[in-house]
């Protein structure tokens, strides 16, 4: 088999006496779209701080692409290929929507210490935003700030500015967090299109966007991965059945 | 570039007024005047640059004097010295400001909220005490400055209006810089930092780069006026860079309109009219009270703070905007 394009080994993570990641291992490969489930509290965002170095790991090791990442800074790792989503809307809430992605892609074309054409002007920047806030449905609404979208459009613009850098690896926390659920059908749509295409590891609650979209679980329990496979798989793991999908899978 | 359409809104045709009136001063204003109006151009210069760590960074920095105060030491003592190229003393004072902001922001971009505010004011005050120790160049009582900066015959800024004029082109070029500054990549990060750092991190920007960088232009630029304010006043002193000399920077920042272009101007213009005009108004009513101008001054802030939150700039904006209802 191939080098997985993430690899994680052993990370740990504590706040205090609290474990929220227990040495917790998992490999991510090329192409593939990674379901990380597991109830609240089971530190999925926690780990999706430590693969982007937003929080220190304090013990383990983080490999994406046969390199070790696990000290470097946030803004290296970007640079390697990472991109995340917030599951807790994340964006430039007074700059307009094409704004927002334009930003995600001038962070992908060196350094910004470029002090003198204006950067609203360099279709470097625009026209490849416009394409990506297009894909996501967006278009019409590029010019509207941030803070006046609604509460959806505000999710795909979540999505777009983690696209825009064309990331290898797409860490996707609750895409569908909070959305009805035409909008939440429309993101799984888009999701779907994604497929084979890119490389993702996917938090999310929603059960049937997880089992519609995923090529392999894992299942995550106060920090540590209790199965990892395909979701048949995962489906009929006994183990998962009783700590996380238990009552509400039960019938299923 | 210059749109036409432009002309129409207020705010473009008061700041092209304003601008054309300004340089038309030293033809039919008086000595007070022109004086008056080159303190004015000075600190709108000063402004700007806190503008542009404040307003378009939202850093606040509370000890943006103390870049007044070196680039005003620095003209000072090397004139003491007999170095009285401008040509020297200028690039000089500029890169003073520059290096001790750069010190500064290193530590306190470490800090956010609160705490920068105390971090930025601390080291102002250091420097203020650092003025106040000087024995050699006055100590608390200043020194005076006998010969202004010379440029090698090009410019005599002993002429009042050369000196005003020479202060005008400058903070066009300032202005003009801040807008290429606050449009550019750098200008973009710089904005998005203020909005939201977290995202901006995870982008992919090491924003507090960005943030520093800012700064230490932002402290050269306060130097040049340092500079300027020496030469003005033919004189320096720890005053200059007192505490509330920077409180009354962030004043002119908030009252003019922060993170906008032309706020400094409307700002510092509407201090300075403010204070000269209070001051008499006051010991009038009551002769000796004038220098409790701020009195009167302060419940105007506090109504600008409430019922006009972008500052004069957006007074002008909103006397642009047709209403309805």
């Amino acid at each position: 088999m191939a080098e997985p394009l993430l690899a994680i080994d052993g990370l740990v993570k504590r706040f205090g006496g609290l474990i929220a990641t227990d040495n917790l291992s998992l490999d991510v490969r090329t192409g593939e779209i990674h379901a990380l489930i597991g109830p609240n509290g089971a530190g999925k965002t926690t780990l999706v701080a430590q693969l982007m170095g937003q929080l220190p790991s304090d013990a383990g090791r983080i490999v994406f692409d046969g390199n070790d990442i696990t000290r470097l800074p946030t803004h290296r790792r970007v640079g390697a290929g990472l991109a995340r989503s917030f599951q807790i809307t994340s964006v430039l809430r007074d700059f307009t929507a094409l704004d927002n992605v334009a930003l995600a892609v001038q962070a992908h074309q060196g350094h910004s210490f470029r002090f003198w054409r204006p950067a609203r002007h360099d279709s470097a920047l625009r026209d490849p935003a416009l394409v990506i806030l297009e894909q996501l449905g967006l278009g019409a609404r590029a010019d509207t700030l941030a803070a006046n979208l609604s509460y959806g459009e505000q999710r795909q613009l979540e999505i777009a500015m983690a696209l825009a850098g064309d990331p290898r690896l797409l860490l996707l926390d609750e895409p569908m967090a909070g959305m009805g659920p035409d909008e939440s059908a429309r993101m799984v749509a888009f999701l779907q299109r994604l497929k084979g295409k890119r490389t993702i590891l996917l938090i999310e609650h929603d059960m049937d966007a997880v089992f519609a979209l995923a090529d392999r679980i894992t299942v995550l329990v106060y920090g540590r991965a209790i199965a990892t496979g395909a979701p048949a798989e995962i489906r009929a793991n006994p183990e998962v059945r009783k700590a996380y999908l238990g009552e509400e899978h039960a019938d299923a | 570039m210059l749109d036409v359409n432009a002309l129409r809104n207020p705010r473009v045709m008061i700041t092209l007024l304003l601008l054309i009136a300004a340089v038309l001063v030293p033809f039919f204003a008086g000595n007070f005047l022109v004086s008056f109006g080159s303190r004015i151009i000075i600190w709108t210069i000063a402004a700007i640059s806190l503008n542009v760590i404040l307003g378009y960074g939202g850093m606040v920095s509370f000890g943006h004097a103390a870049y007044l105060g070196i680039g005003g030491y620095a003209v000072g003592i090397m004139a003491h010295h007999g170095i009285n190229s401008g040509f020297l003393q200028w690039p000089v004072a500029m890169l003073a400001s520059a290096l001790w902001a750069l010190a500064v922001g290193a530590l306190s971009m470490r800090t956010r909220g609160v705490y920068f505010i105390m971090i930025t004011l601390a080291f102002a005050q250091l420097i203020y005490f650092v003025g106040v120790g000087l024995e050699a160049y006055g100590g608390d009582d200043g020194l005076t400055i006998y010969k202004r900066s010379e440029f090698a015959g090009i410019l005599s800024l002993k002429n009042r209006a050369t000196f005003y004029w020479t202060c005008f082109v400058l903070m066009l070029g300032v202005f003009y810089l801040c807008h290429r500054l606050v449009q550019s990549r750098f200008g973009m990060v710089l904005q998005g930092s203020k909005s939201n750092d977290l995202r901006m991190r995870a982008l992919g920007f090491p924003t507090t780069r960005y943030r520093l960088t800012a700064f230490t232009l932002a402290g050269a630029m306060c130097g040049l006026a340092g500079a300027l304010l020496a030469n003005q006043t033919d004189f320096i002193s720890p005053a200059m860079m007192h505490w509330t000399a920077s409180g009354d920077l962030i004043v002119i920042v908030v009252l003019g309109g922060m993170g906008t272009l032309f706020g400094p101007l409307y700002g510092a213009i509407a201090f300075f009219v403010l204070e000269e005009s209070l001051k008499p108004l006051i010991d009038w009513v009551r002769p000796g009270w004038g220098d409790y101008w701020r009195l009167l001054f302060g419940p105007l802030l506090v109504m600008v703070a409430l019922y006009a939150r972008g500052g004069l700039d957006s007074l002008f904006e909103r006397a642009a905007r047709p209403r309805h209802g």
